[in-house]
């Protein structure tokens, strides 16, 4: 589904990544993790198209498509989510009317019929169960005033409302309390199936307790350093990163 | 054309102005006349140095040269020919600065509202015209003032008596017709809204046509006690259109008074709004929205002067500056010495969506009472890349979320707008306009 090849992108002069490889089948979960500063949210950023990051080499297929050609409206209508770290408050936008549009632009990318008023509300309706998300909060400006685990639950309802193939969660689980987190996670899992894939960026095992990933890979420096399944991040959780450092850096400088 | 030839050509005007007076010379309103030309000629057209007119330079409308006397034979066919949206209310046609009851609506304000020209009241009600015409008005400072009053040959006044509520809103719809040649339209009315009374006014200017107009418009408003009048004024003039309008308003006890001025065009804008609360427990609301592109440039000067105790003056203007459109805003709050407990508030927003768009601003409050409650604030900024990415990153093309983003912007003003058909032609007028 999503082939990631040697890819390199910086930030003004800045390396951020460095020769990332990645390879994610249908239905996989992938979790990516690392130390602060590794680059985990500017590879998720990257995917989705995000204009402040230059790729300088590789790419990224996906779906067939080469995805960097693509720009970030268009990367969403084939079927990428980015489930944002700090989702952005949009004042004189409700939740449901910024939906509606976005929902019935991807339909129009898809040459589908727009959904009307009473199609969507009936969407919304059964997806805003799935994150226990309350309708009023939907009829409000988008994110305003919303707290932190409000705004991460409405970006799985937008998820679920979007019907993403790869869904990128970039530290969803940052400055959530363990009843939002497992909500969170509830979301996700239900939202699982062996057609949709899943990124979990995040710095913490404690996520993974909820939502099991089939591989984990440690970002550090801008590279994939390790990779195994969900027993490696139990290991992070125990030992720290700093063992992973000393062996990536020892290899850097043996190269 | 130089500057020089404008001046000129309006003192030839003031010439046959002042021969017109003639043998009528005692009467105020001739007085106040044969004043004002005297003022211009010491005045002038201001320039940049003036500090009132520090970003607004009237250079280029002074020199052209205009039409201040074109063809007044315009028709009904002739409205229906520029295709001027449908509204309900008392509508009233000037079209060029010319009044015409002959195609205005006058029917339906029979009854409840007086409409009189300057001339019809100088003769049926003498006092309600001496009065108030001009009281409101500076015509010693101000050149634009000055011109108007001693050109405006005619007018219209709107009195609603005391203890009448007016329905319907009274809309005074201003054309510039410039198909064949630039045009001047110097316009000037003034309404009376007595005790208790209440009523809806729009003041609609547009241009048809694509040679230079030059309107020059004041309006004065009286609102006496325990009155309330909601005013607005909607400018979609053309590119070359040069505006100059000033709206002075008097409030007394217990009045209340909202404005909302609404610049979807126009070349050249200077908007003065200015408030006087001359009496106690008030409430004055000014609204402003602008919304320029190209190279349009508009000007709104606001005054909410506030002279007795206890009263409440609240105010938001927001501004979306697109291309190489320029803006100003300047604001003024006085609270005079014996305006104990006044509230006053103003606000400024302004986005610009491009590096060339410029908008400046400038807040002035002068406060001479120690027991007040004021606040401003002014803000200028771009749109927020973050939120256009977030927007995209859920499949909404960037064109689409910068408009969503703008549109969005602009509702705390359009929201405001009570009268529903003038608030969702706007809406739509803004959301064409916004791409």
């Amino acid at each position: 589904m999503l082939t990631v090849s040697n890819l390199h992108a910086r930030v003004e002069e800045k390396e951020i990544l460095r020769g990332i490889n990645l390879e994610i089948k249908p239905g996989e979960v992938h979790a990516i993790m690392g130390p602060n500063g590794s680059g985990k949210s500017t590879l998720a950023s990257v995917l989705a198209g995000r204009e402040d990051f230059e790729v300088t080499d590789g790419s990224v297929e996906f779906q067939g498509k080469d995805l960097l050609d693509l720009a970030p409206e268009e990367r969403a209508a084939e079927g990428i989510f980015l489930a944002f770290q700090y989702p952005v408050e949009i004042p004189g936008v409700t939740t449901i009317n910024f939906l509606k549009t976005a929902l019935n632009q991807i339909r129009k990318y898809r040459g589908e019929e727009s959904l009307d008023a009473a199609q969507f509300l009936k969407l919304m309706k059964e997806k805003s169960k799935l994150v226990k998300i309350d309708d009023q909060l939907l009829r409000r400006s988008l994110n305003e005033g919303f707290s932190g685990g409000e705004k991460k639950r409405n970006e799985i309802f937008q998820m679920a409302m979007l019907e993403p193939t790869l869904g990128i969660l970039d530290e969803t689980d940052s400055g959530l309390d363990i009843d939002a987190l497992r909500i969170v996670a509830d979301g996700v899992n239900q939202l699982k199936d062996q057609n949709r894939s899943f990124i979990v960026v995040t710095h913490y095992q404690r996520l993974l307790d909820y939502i099991v990933p089939d591989f984990v890979h440690v970002l550090y420096k801008g590279r994939i350093v390790k990779s195994g399944t969900k027993e490696l991040a139990l290991e992070l959780e125990e030992k720290g990163y700093d063992w992973i450092k000393a062996e990536a850096d020892a290899a850097e400088s043996v190269a | 054309m130089s500057e020089k030839n404008i001046q000129t050509q309006l003192l030839a005007e003031f010439q046959e102005v002042e021969s017109g007076i003639n043998g009528h010379a005692a009467e105020p309103f001739n007085q106040r006349r044969l004043k004002a030309i005297e003022s211009f000629k010491k005045l002038g057209f201001p320039t940049t140095k003036h500090e009132e007119w520090k970003y607004s330079n009237v250079r280029k409308l002074t020199q052209k040269e205009y039409n201040f006397h074109p063809k007044s034979d315009i028709t009904a066919e002739d409205l229906n020919s520029f295709h001027l949206p449908e509204l309900n209310g008392i509508v009233l046609y000037f079209v060029n600065g010319i009044y015409h009851p002959e195609l205005s609506d006058l029917e339906s304000a029979k009854g409840k509202v007086e409409i009189l020209t300057f001339q019809e009241a100088q003769k049926q009600n003498p006092e309600l015209l001496n009065t108030h015409y001009g009281i409101y008005t500076d015509e010693e400072n101000e050149a634009f003032s000055a011109m108007n009053t001693a050109m405006a040959n005619d007018g219209i006044i709107v009195h609603v008596p005391a203890n009448v509520t007016v329905e319907q809103p009274i809309i005074l719809r201003m054309v510039s017709d410039t198909r064949e040649e630039n045009v001047g339209s110097v316009l000037r009315n003034l309404i009376v809204v007595g005790e208790n009374a209440e009523v809806k006014l729009a003041e609609s200017f547009r241009t048809y046509g694509e040679h230079s107009g030059f309107v020059n418009t004041l309006t004065e408003i009286s609102v006496a006690e325990s009155a309330r009048v909601d005013y607005y004024k909607v400018q979609d003039e053309s590119n070359e259109a040069y505006h100059i309008g000033t709206t002075n308003v008097l409030q007394k006890d217990k009045s209340y008074f909202y404005a909302a001025t609404v610049t979807l065009n126009g070349g050249f804008i200077r908007n003065n709004l200015n408030l006087k609360l001359d009496g106690e427990y008030i409430d004055s609301y000014m609204y402003g929205l602008y919304v320029p592109n190209g190279n349009q440039h508009i000007d709104n000067h606001t005054v909410a002067d506030h002279t007795k105790p206890n009263s409440v003056s609240n105010e938001l203007y927001k501004g979306i500056l697109m291309d190489e459109a320029t803006g100003v805003f300047n604001g003024k709050i006085f609270v005079r010495e014996d305006a104990q407990k006044t509230n006053a508030y103003q606000n400024c927003r302004n986005v610009v969506t491009s590096d060339k768009a410029v908008m400046n601003t400038k807040p002035q409050l002068e406060i001479w009472a120690d027991d007040v409650k004021c606040s401003h604030g002014t803000t200028t900024g771009k749109l927020n890349d973050e939120a256009i990415f977030y927007m995209q990153s859920r499949g909404i093309p960037k064109q689409e979320a910068i408009r969503l983003q703008l549109l969005a912007f602009a509702e705390d003003v359009v929201s405001q707008i009570k009268i529903e058909q003038i608030r969702e032609f706007l809406a739509e007028k803004i959301k064409e306009k916004l791409g």
